[in-house]
């Protein structure tokens, strides 16, 4: 909403306040302000001149020499324009003697003294273009020639007047937001008594008065409400005799401030009086009404409908249209119909001012895709209270404007008087829940400073606010006038409460901590994304996780498809990474993924639909820096933080996965942690990656539920370990971690740990066999193991792998 | 011979001192033919009642060319230690070996700081779902289907009434319809609004919002919560205002402006001169919301309030572009 300064100072006077603080402390009391523009400030120096001779350029056949009286002083100003005449008043632009005055065009343009072909001219005429004006501003101006002021009789001038001031552009427009609960304050009238309410000033609003000529507007029209959930009051005048001509000059500059085109007298009537009083109005032009009739009545099914912009609209059954005998004129609310717009030959004029069911206009606008300034305002909910005045305001500006005679009488249907809204007045309570000790007189001299009543301990809503309902509107209202900065910042009073983390959260915290440990950088990445990046991810044609939660309004493919695995993501920033020649990379995201529910889940307001199983991966991505068993050992690590013995599984058949360097990760109950391994080189090809990609994608919801926190003491060693280094030979097949399990099952019990060490391949093995050397330490709680009992021990591990596997070590 | 004592006393010392070789003079003077040992030899020829100071004299003789002796040889093991030790010299300047931690991203740090802070007031941390349904997000928070207030927040929509959450407030819905007050929670996370993508929009973005439920809560507590926030977060100087504006799911509602700082209020380029940012929206539980949970708005009050993560990473971070962090180069992201 834009406020014209002007405009508001029919109602209130704030003349007296610095622009800067009214907007501050309109903001403060609750009527946002974005900025104020000083209208007319974009032209400047500019004076009306009187043109006393026009001469042929004597070297120039398109070029005339003027002397022009300035005022000040007389100039030669030369031009191309070809409407200039003598005895012509026109805007003139010209160099300063005194270099403080500003020169300045809205067009931009530099000024300054100069020769044409030989001959001086010391300044320029200008057109509507050079003063910021349009047809619109200045009906009937040249638009390639210098504005002629002669021609606007409305206008007084003498030469050396500022053209600003002459064409009335000189205005103070203050951009307000205004919430969308306060519908009431997108008008003039509203704003004007916030701005009354917040500076202690006196509101007047005259109460318009319409000089009626003869006629009865019932001979005119009859009108009938038949949708009265959607259309509470409808109010009618016709004006007839009607001239069609531009609005005055002082309204059409009201407009233009407020940001609004004028068109022609009757149209700005309805946009002036929309704009003043908040209240949508609409003129048909009364010839094109078949039937001597309007009823208000939902849309017939497939309805076809001409809006004033010339578009055809489908109309559906539930959209409420204004009709007459037998076509609809207008779709309520929302636009009027090209069948019956007013245009330069309209003689009789019907002004509605009504009353539409907000929600019901806000479904007709979004269905046919046409939010109009009427229709954004019907949508938050309007005054029924408010239509006469406005009407009346309309009909009192035709008075003014000689824009038509006003037939006698109006129609107004109000089937359902709208109720009164009163809310108990609680001062005490309102102290205590502000925070603030307010008197109770003080309380009811802001809320009567806002038009509320107060009286016998009730508070009387005023009719535009329908925000206001309960004592915490009402406390709003005391405090935004108050103050809210004078509300004191206290301590909560309360009842103890335990802050932390939960079980989950704090393992989640650990586990970040566990993955920055390792180098890893932090990802964030959105949890939507276009679903071909699964097949780019290789992921299987037949693949679960292509069964997506997908999004219905989506901005295009990108933010269609809810993930269900996180590993698309870390590919495309990987690879995003490596176009960037970033050579060593590696990343981890705790990503969110959507997975699809079948069926009902029951929730306590049997609500529609199932919500998906959100889970939250461990996404681990990494190229130029480490392999297959780095990523390997981070999951270890990330295990061991949870206490989890987690198990790796060669898979094969993951298709994003290269097929010998993938594990699958299980809980020992069967649980799948995750997945991880090389990124299969035939899908690296899809990415630009020029190296290998490792990834690991774990699901810390199982990772949560399978974790073991308890952490208990064992004793320290007492007696020294033994240890004993075997090197296996086997062939190729037999997996490093089999030999350890067969280690393990080979009944010894002193053995307490053994690492891997080597693996090494050679001729002297022979094609397909490897030897794996391990360390295994021996240890016994009780006592130091004689070397008899140490090699007794190995030697029945060896056994035992020969019995399980069928190997021996190397001889 | 006292004398003969005194003087091998005095040229020993000084020649030990002077000395870089203690091994010989050890041999010159306390060797078998040694001077000191020369001169005991003639013992004999000292009358017997003197033998016993002489030989006093000696001993002490003895143990002052040992000690010097001593301290020479250590003085001269510290030495060649220095000597070593300077030939093993290292250049300080080259670069250490790289032992890599991995960077939070910014956006978590922010997340982190707050929950931080907010924890050291009693807060516990509530999650909630990301898809949600239509009444937890709109509805059950006063905006029914077909407000106008709902156009503010253009939302993803996945069928007619299950959305991607626009808020983190469905979650205090949540928590309201579970627990019983007193409740003092914050909800971090990610929510989504059907913005393009730009300098400074993002069709996903991070919020925490907070929500205190209790007898006898004001507004005032709320003030006092948020400026004990502002100060932790931002520094101790910082002050609030809060504007009037409105939600519909609290009343009456606010934003709350943090001064600048970076300029504490004397107006910069991060605040655009306001000397003010815009960090924060807050208000009074309104008792609509309460009373849907199942909370009687006639005995509790509460209040509630909420932040963009990124707004606050972006200005304590300075970063201009919001899309560099959700492109994640990790040229930006080892930079915090």
């Amino acid at each position: 909403m834009v406020l014209s300064m002007n405009w508001l100072s029919d109602f209130v006077d704030c003349s007296d306040i610095d622009i800067k603080k009214y907007c501050d402390r309109m903001t403060d009391t609750g009527s946002k302000v974005e900025g104020y523009e000083l209208c007319g400030s974009e032209v400047s120096g500019v004076r009306v001149g009187l043109i006393l001779k026009v001469e042929q350029h004597p070297d120039a056949e398109r070029l005339v020499v003027c002397q022009v009286d300035c005022g000040e002083k007389t100039l030669q100003i030369i031009t191309a324009a070809k409407n200039v005449f003598e005895g012509a008043y026109v805007p003139v632009c010209y160099c300063p003697k005194d270099e403080k005055r500003v020169v300045k065009l809205a067009s931009g343009h530099e000024i300054k003294s100069g020769k044409l072909r030989g001959m001086i001219s010391e300044g320029m005429f200008c057109s509507i273009e050079e003063l910021g004006l349009t047809l619109h501003d200045m009906p009937g101006a040249p638009t390639d020639g210098i504005l002629i002021l002669n021609a606007y009789s409305e206008l007084s001038y003498k030469p050396g007047d500022d053209i600003v001031d002459v064409l009335a552009m000189r205005d103070k427009a203050v951009e307000f937001e205004i919430t969308p609960n306060r519908p009431d304050c997108l008008s003039v009238i509203g704003l004007a008594r916030e701005s009354a309410a917040s500076f202690e000033k006196e509101l007047r609003i005259p109460t318009p008065v319409v000089k009626e000529s003869d006629g009865d507007i019932n001979d005119y029209l009859d009108i009938a409400i038949k949708d009265t959930e959607k259309c509470f009051r409808y109010s009618a005048r016709v004006v007839k005799n009607v001239k069609i001509e531009p609005s005055p000059l002082w309204l059409r500059m009201r407009l233009r401030a407020s940001g609004i085109r004028p068109i022609n007298n009757i149209v700005d009537i309805t946009n002036y009086v929309m704009l003043e009083y908040g209240q949508p109005m609409h003129a048909f032009d009364y010839k094109c009404l078949d039937g001597k009739h309007i009823e208000v009545r939902t849309a017939g099914d497939k309805e076809v409908f001409m809006t004033l912009d010339d578009q055809q609209r489908n109309l559906e059954s539930d959209m409420l249209v204004i009709a007459d005998g037998k076509k609809p004129v207008a779709i309520a609310g929302v636009m009027g119909g090209a069948n019956s717009e007013i245009t330069e030959e309209t003689t009789t004029v019907v002004f509605e001012s009504a009353m539409f069911l907000g929600s019901s206009v806000r479904i007709t606008a979004k269905k046919l895709g046409m939010r109009t300034d009427s229709s954004a305002r019907f949508e938050k909910g309007l005054d029924s209270e408010n239509t006469i005045g406005a009407l009346e305001r309309a009909c009192e500006l035709v008075n003014l404007l000689g824009a038509g005679e006003i037939v006698g009488g109006m129609i107004d249907c109000y089937p359902v008087k709208k109720e009164i809204a009163t809310v108990p007045f609680e001062p005490e309570r309102m102290n205590k829940f502000l925070g603030i000790n307010l008197s109770a007189e003080e309380m009811v001299r802001i809320l009567e400073s806002l038009h509320f009543e107060v009286k016998d301990g009730v508070i009387t809503v005023p009719s535009y606010r329908d925000d206001v309902r309960c004592m915490n509107d009402i406390a709003e209202e005391v405090v935004r006038i108050y103050g809210y900065n004078e509300i004191q910042a206290g301590n909560i009073v309360s009842s103890m409460t335990q802050g932390g983390l939960t079980k989950k959260q704090t393992l989640q915290k650990q586990l970040h901590g566990v993955l920055l440990g390792f180098g890893l950088d932090e990802i964030y990445t959105y949890s939507f994304m276009a679903a071909k990046l699964y097949d780019k991810a290789g992921l299987a044609e037949n693949d679960i996780r292509r069964k997506s939660v997908e999004i219905m309004n989506p901005f295009g493919e990108d933010t269609k498809t809810m993930r269900t695995t996180a590993i698309p993501s870390m590919l495309e920033t990987l690879e995003i990474n490596c176009n960037k020649d970033n050579d060593s990379v590696a990343l981890y995201e705790m990503a969110k993924v959507f997975l699809p529910r079948e069926g009902m889940v029951t929730n306590i307001h049997g609500l529609e639909g199932t919500l998906p199983d959100e889970r939250v991966k461990i996404m681990i991505g990494l190229y130029g820096t480490g392999d297959f068993y780095t990523v390997k050992g981070m999951c270890e690590e990330i295990f061991a933080c949870a206490g989890i013995s987690a198990k790796f599984t060669a898979k094969t058949d993951e298709a994003t996965f290269h097929p010998g360097r993938c594990a699958e990760i299980t809980a020992a109950d069967g649980t799948v942690l995750g997945i991880m391994g090389e990124l299969h080189p035939v899908v690296a090809q899809n990415y630009t990656f020029n190296r290998a990609v490792y990834l690991a994608e774990l699901d810390f919801e199982n990772i949560f539920a399978k974790a073991n926190s308890k952490k208990s003491y064992k004793a320290l060693p007492k007696f020294p370990a033994s240890t004993r280094d075997f090197s296996f030979v086997c062939d190729e097949e037999v997996t490093v971690g089999a030999i350890e399990d067969a280690m393990r099952h080979s009944g010894v019990s002193l053995i307490e740990d053994i690492k891997f060490f080597d693996i090494y391949r050679g001729v002297q093995l022979g094609e397909g066999k490897k030897s794996v050397s391990f360390s295994v330490s021996l240890r016994s709680a009780d006592h130091t193991l004689t070397v008899e009992e140490a090699d007794k021990a190995a030697a029945k591990i060896l056994r035992g792998v020969e019995r399980i596997l069928g190997i021996t070590i190397r001889k | 011979m006292k004398e003969l004592l005194e003087q091998i006393r005095i040229k020993a010392v000084a020649e030990i001192e002077a000395s870089e070789n203690t091994e010989e003079l050890r041999i010159k003077y306390l060797g078998k033919k040694g001077e000191l040992t020369a001169v005991l030899r003639g013992m004999g020829k000292v009358a017997p009642a003197e033998r016993p100071i002489i030989g006093q004299l000696a001993n002490e003789v003895r143990a002052t060319i040992e000690e010097a002796l001593t301290k020479k040889a250590e003085e001269q093991k510290k030495k060649e230690m220095e000597r070593r030790l300077m030939t093993e010299k290292l250049d300080v300047t080259l670069p250490g070996k790289i032992q890599t931690v991995g960077h939070r991203h910014p956006i978590a740090q922010t997340e982190e700081m707050l929950r931080e802070i907010f924890i050291g007031m009693g807060f516990s941390v509530a999650e909630g779902p990301e898809v949600e349904y239509d009444y937890y997000n709109f509805e059950a928070l006063n905006l029914p289907k077909n407000h106008p207030a709902r156009d503010t927040q253009d939302t993803f929509y996945i069928t007619d009434n299950i959305l991607l959450r626009s808020q983190t407030s469905p979650v205090q819905v949540r928590v309201m319809e579970n627990k019983k007050p007193p409740i003092r929670i914050i909800s971090p996370g990610r929510v989504y609004r059907a913005d393009p993508a730009d300098a400074t929009h993002s069709p996903i973005f991070h919020q925490v919002e907070g929500l205190v439920v209790d007898k006898g809560i004001t507004m005032g507590d709320l003030k006092g919560i948020l400026e004990l926030f502002a100060k932790q977060m931002f520094g101790p100087e910082t002050k609030i205002r809060f504007r009037p504006h409105h939600f519909p799911f609290t009343e009456p509602s606010a934003e709350v402006d943090v001064s600048c700082f970076v300029c504490g209020g004397k107006g910069c380029r991060l605040c655009k001169g306001e000397g003010w940012m815009e960090i924060l929206g807050a208000g009074m539980v309104h008792p609509f919301v309460l009373s849907n949970c199942g909370i009687d708005p006639n005995e509790y009050s509460g209040f509630a309030f909420g932040m963009g993560v990124e707004r606050i990473t972006m200005a304590r971070l300075g970063i201009d572009d919001l899309r560099l962090m959700y492109e994640n180069d990790v040229r930006f992201l080892r930079q915090f």
